[in-house]
Formats: structure tokens, sequence, C-alpha cells
């Protein structure tokens, strides 16, 4: 019934303007508009030629291999290059991963096999679960720097004897909340990917539950799971507001998790505002995009063998 | 021994499903108990609608904020919306095969570019570039850079959704409209777009919602002086070259060094931002809800 409504309509709305308009003025009018739409798609790729243009062809200017392995110098002086700041943003992708990834991935296994459709679950922790799915969802539309400001409330300021004030802890565990939904999503699609027959042929040969899970689910969502990890480090490595807030911004290499210090965004930052040196900061920009640039083609290249798995089996 | 280990690692895993909703609950909880201060002080209403903000003296509106918020996300709205949508019409209808190829990527690289490089191009090239346009006071930071800037963040997000939502629509409404002899670019805008609408509104009110969260590129272009912007001078586009603050931006600059009511008021800042991107959220996902039914 719907259906024939709005077919209905369509051709109302059809023989309003076929009657003005001969066919060549149609095809004229068509002509114009898709030539509006090429040039916006043109225009996007343009901006995006032009950003990335410009930061690399600029920062290649300064990009050496000892800009790269020399420390800055810190202070108002823009000496020195970007090495510890790339120490720093290694230690918090892999703090932060070693935080989020175990939490998101065990929460999506639970979301997905334990009380995913089919799964008889009721009373309280049916409605937990339904609490926990709306959570991940608030928490995928919340600003970073709202992250940084309970980060900074609770890590930096009340924990602070725990953390070490601004420190690497305090900002992974901050980061680790922003891609906690990252990781809960794409693993959840991931798990959701796997075939029944899969899990019906592990438990009909004896397997618990678990152990279908842990040998046969989890090895056959691997790829995808894998995906969301990285996408987060992608995440981690551009964000800047959250450890603007919780990492201090020390131009030395954190010796402890306890210390703070920052990264290749951060320096972005700080070489930019602070001290104006925009050669530098191209520099490092550079780098981040390459870096970015990295990132994204891993992850084409997992998803294209990911399903080039699927439809080979 | 298996069902032992089988109950012990689904409460586990039970317990990181809950782990969402805790860091949502810590993180009202955290910014409320901070804010709590800065209302009760001052008053919801002072602090939501005063337009003066100087901590030395006691003075903490935010309304100036919440209005330089408001005007970039418009300005950056107004001059990405044709090229997201566009951009997602053409991705859904008219690209080639090669094109797509071509732009999808583009788009990926776009939304992966971190927002201190976005800041950073907006200060080195756009900022001198604004500066030309002839004005007193102009000094090229302010909402047109700022606006620019964020346009290019908030367009593959846009693109991304709308195009999801094009392509949602069902075949039949296009083979429909085509046999009765409709071309193809009157059935993209008589058929197809009406039929996707709630979907591209929703894309466009994500791509909000995004450009209200946006900060680090926003403090580096946007010149942060806390003021209701204005016009330089007689004629009121001038509007457009005025400095001014986000709330984001009233977050990230103060916090380092805020003390008791000034970081009072810079949580109540974060509690108003947190409600405006919920209600921006929420009204989206309402939105798309209805396009599935």
């Amino acid at each position: 019934m719907a259906r024939e409504a709005s077919i209905r309509q369509i051709g109302v709305r059809l023989s309003g303007g076929a009657q003005k308009s001969n066919i060549a003025q149609r095809h004229v009018i068509q002509q114009l508009a898709f030539a509006l739409m090429w040039l916006a798609a043109i225009l996007t790729v343009v901006v995006l030629l032009l950003v990335v243009g410009y930061v690399l062809v600029e920062g290649a200017r300064v990009v050496d291999w000892e800009f790269l392995a020399t420390p800055p110098r810190g202070g108002l002086s823009a000496e020195g290059g970007i090495s510890t700041t790339l120490v720093t943003t290694v230690y918090l992708v892999l703090l932060t991963a070693a935080i989020a990834a175990p939490l998101g991935i065990g929460a999506a296994i639970y979301l997905v096999e334990y009380a995913g459709e089919g799964q008889g679950t009721s009373g309280l922790t049916a409605f937990l679960v339904s609490v926990a799915r709306f959570g991940v969802e608030l928490l995928a539309g919340v600003p970073s720097i709202i992250f940084g400001l309970f980060g900074y409330a609770l890590f930096v300021v009340t924990l602070n004897a725990l953390t070490g004030g601004f420190s690497l802890l305090s900002a992974s565990l901050a980061g680790a909340c922003l891609v906690l939904p990252v990781i809960i999503r794409a693993s959840e699609e991931a798990l959701r990917a796997v075939p029944r027959a899969y899990r019906e042929g592990s438990l009909a040969l004896g397997a618990t539950k678990w152990q279908t899970i842990w040998q046969v689910v989890l090895p056959a969502a691997a790829p995808g799971i894998i995906t969301g990890i990285v996408l987060s480090v992608g995440r981690i490595v551009s964000e800047t507001a959250v450890f603007f807030v919780t990492l201090g911004g020390s131009h030395h290499a954190p010796q402890s998790i306890k210390q703070g210090g920052r990264t290749m965004a951060l320096h972005v930052y700080y070489l930019a505002m602070d001290t104006r040196a925009f050669e530098k900061a191209m520099g490092t920009g550079a780098i981040l995009i390459v870096t970015i640039v990295m990132i994204n083609l891993a992850i084409n290249l997992i998803s294209r063998r990911l399903t080039a798995g699927l439809k080979g089996r | 021994m298996r069902k032992f280990v089988d109950r012990g690692v689904q409460y586990v895993l039970f317990l990181s499903a809950m782990g969402a909703i805790f860091i949502v609950f810590l993180i009202l909880f955290f910014t409320a108990r901070e804010s709590i201060q800065a209302f009760r002080e001052i008053g919801m209403a002072d602090l939501l609608i005063g337009t003066v903000w100087r901590p030395g003296q006691g003075s903490f509106g935010i309304l100036a904020m919440i209005i330089g918020s408001v005007l970039v996300t418009l300005g950056a709205i107004i001059l990405g919306l044709p090229l997201a949508v566009g951009g997602a019409i053409f991705l859904a209808e008219v690209a080639p095969n090669w094109m797509r190829e071509i732009v999808r990527p583009a788009l990926e690289l776009l939304a992966g570019i971190p927002s201190v490089v976005y800041g950073l191009f907006g200060m080195v090239v756009l900022v001198p570039l604004v500066r030309q346009i002839p004005a007193s006071r102009n000094t090229g930071f302010g909402l047109l850079s700022a606006s620019m800037v964020l346009a290019v963040m908030i367009l593959p997000t846009i693109t991304n959704i709308a195009e999801d939502a094009i392509r949602a629509v069902p075949r039949q409404y296009k083979e429909g409209s085509l046999a009765l002899g409709a071309t193809h670019w009157q059935t993209i805008v008589r058929v197809i777009i009406p039929a996707a609408r709630s979907g591209i509104v929703a894309a466009i009110i994500l791509g909000v919602g995004r450009a209200l969260g946006e900060t680090m590129a926003m403090i580096m272009v946007i010149g942060n002086s806390v003021i209701v912007p204005q016009p330089l001078n007689d004629n009121p586009l001038t509007i457009v070259l005025s400095q001014a603050r986000t709330l984001t931006g009233n977050i990230a600059v103060e916090i380092a060094y805020a003390t008791g009511l000034h970081e009072s008021a810079i949580f109540a800042t974060g509690v108003v931002l947190f409600v405006l991107i919920i209600i921006v959220n929420s009204s989206a996902r309402l939105l798309m809800r209805g396009e599935a039914t």
C-alpha cells in the first residue's frame, strides 16, 4: 500500500515538470546539473591535494634524517628535530591500545555472542545490555575535548598520586575512552560477519561456548578486529585536544608511564602557536600525514584481504 | 572445569561490556561535580547569557563563546554543504566507477588528516589570504578563516552519511520514475532526494555535531578573543572577519591554569557543550531511525 501511494506521488511530481519542458531542454538542464556535481567532487579532491600537497612540499624542506633523529630543543626555540615526539607518540599508541583493545574486544564479544539477537537474556541483564549499547553510541558522539576535560579532572587531578598527574598513563587512559567506541563497533561488525555455521559446527563437536569463541569465532573475525585497532591507532596519532590537557607537553621523552611528553600532533600545535616556527611545524605535519596515509593503506589492505577471504570460503 | 571457565569468562566479558556505560557515567559524574560550584555561585542565567568573560574579575559569562561556536558552525555548513551534498549525489548516482575510486579514498584521507594539520594550513595559507580583505582591525584570524577550515573538516562526515542515505532509497522508486519518462536528473531531484531527505538532514546534523566539537584547529585560526562577533565597520558582512572563541577553545585554552571558581566555570562550559552535542546527535539519530522504518 505504502509503495503504491509513493509511486503515485512520484507520478504526480513528475507530470508537473514534464509538461513544461521539452526533451532537449530537460537534457540541457541535466547536463548542467551533472557538470556542477562533477565540479563538487573535483573540488573535494583538489582541496585534499592542496592541503596535503602544500604540507608535504613545505614539510619536505626541513625533513631529513637529522630532523627525525634529533630531539627538539624545547622552550621558545624551534631548534632541533622531532625524535622525542616520535617516541612519545609510539609509547602513547601502544599504551592506549593495550588498555582499550582488551576492553573493547571483550565488550564486543559479549554484545554479539552473549547478548546478540536470539540470545535469551532477560530482566536486569537485558536492561544493562541495552544501556551499554546506548553508552557506546553516546561515547562515539562525544567531542574529544570533553574526554580531555574528564581525563583532566579524573586522571590528572583526582588520581594524581597514581598517575603522576600530566603523564603518559593519564593521557592513554583518556585516549582509551576516546577510541573505545571505535574498537567496539569494528569488532561487533567483524563478529557479526562470522557465519553461524562456524559456531554451530564447533558447538556440535562438543566445544563449550568459550572454546568456540576463542578457537573458531575470534580467528575468523580477526582481520575486522585488527582493522578497528588500526583505526584507533590513527585516531590517537592525530588526536590533539585530549592530550593537550592530559599529557603535559614536555619536549623530553617520558622515562616512565608516570611522566608526560608531547606527541607529534601536539608538537605541531606548540610549534605553530607558541613559537610560530611554521617550517618545523610543516615538517612535523608532513610526517603526520605520511603516517596517516600508511595507516589508511594498512586498513585498506586488511579489509581487501578480509573480503577476498570471505569470498574464497 | 570447562564449565567453570565458561562461566568465569562470561562474567569478565559482561564487565567489559559495562565499561562503556561506566565511562559515560564517570564523564557525567566528574563534569557535573566540578561544574556545580559554577552553576551555584554564578547562577545558570548569568553563566548562559552573560557576555563578559573576565576570570580575573569574577565575570563568567559564556554567551560570547556559545555565539562563536554557533556562528563558525553555521559558516562551515554554508560553505561545505553544496560540496558535501553535491558530492554525495555524485558518488551515489552519477559518478563513473573510476571517479568513485578517486573520490572515496580522498574523502577517507580528508577525514584522517589531524586537526592540527588543518589548523596549521589555515594559519599559514588561509589567514594571510583573508588578511588581504581591506577592513580596519582585520587580522585574518576569525570566523571566515575558521569556517573555511571547518567546512573541509566536516565534508567527509556529511558526504559519507548522505551518500548512504541516497543509496538506501529503494530501486523501484528510481525505476518507476525513469519508466515514466523522467530524465535521470528529474528523478534525482523529485524522487530520490525527497525520499532520502531525512537521511541527508541527519548527515548535516551530524556534521554540525562534529563542527561544534572541533577544538585545536579552531584555536589556531579563530583568534580566541572573547567577544560577541560584530561587524568591523559599517558593512555588516565584515562580521565574518571578526575574531571569536568557541566553547571548545575556551576549555582547551584555559583549563590547565584555571583554579577555583574559574576552573568550575570551565567545566560548566564543558557541560553546556556536552548538552548541545547530545541534543544535536540525538535529533540526527531520531531522524535516521525514522528513515529506517
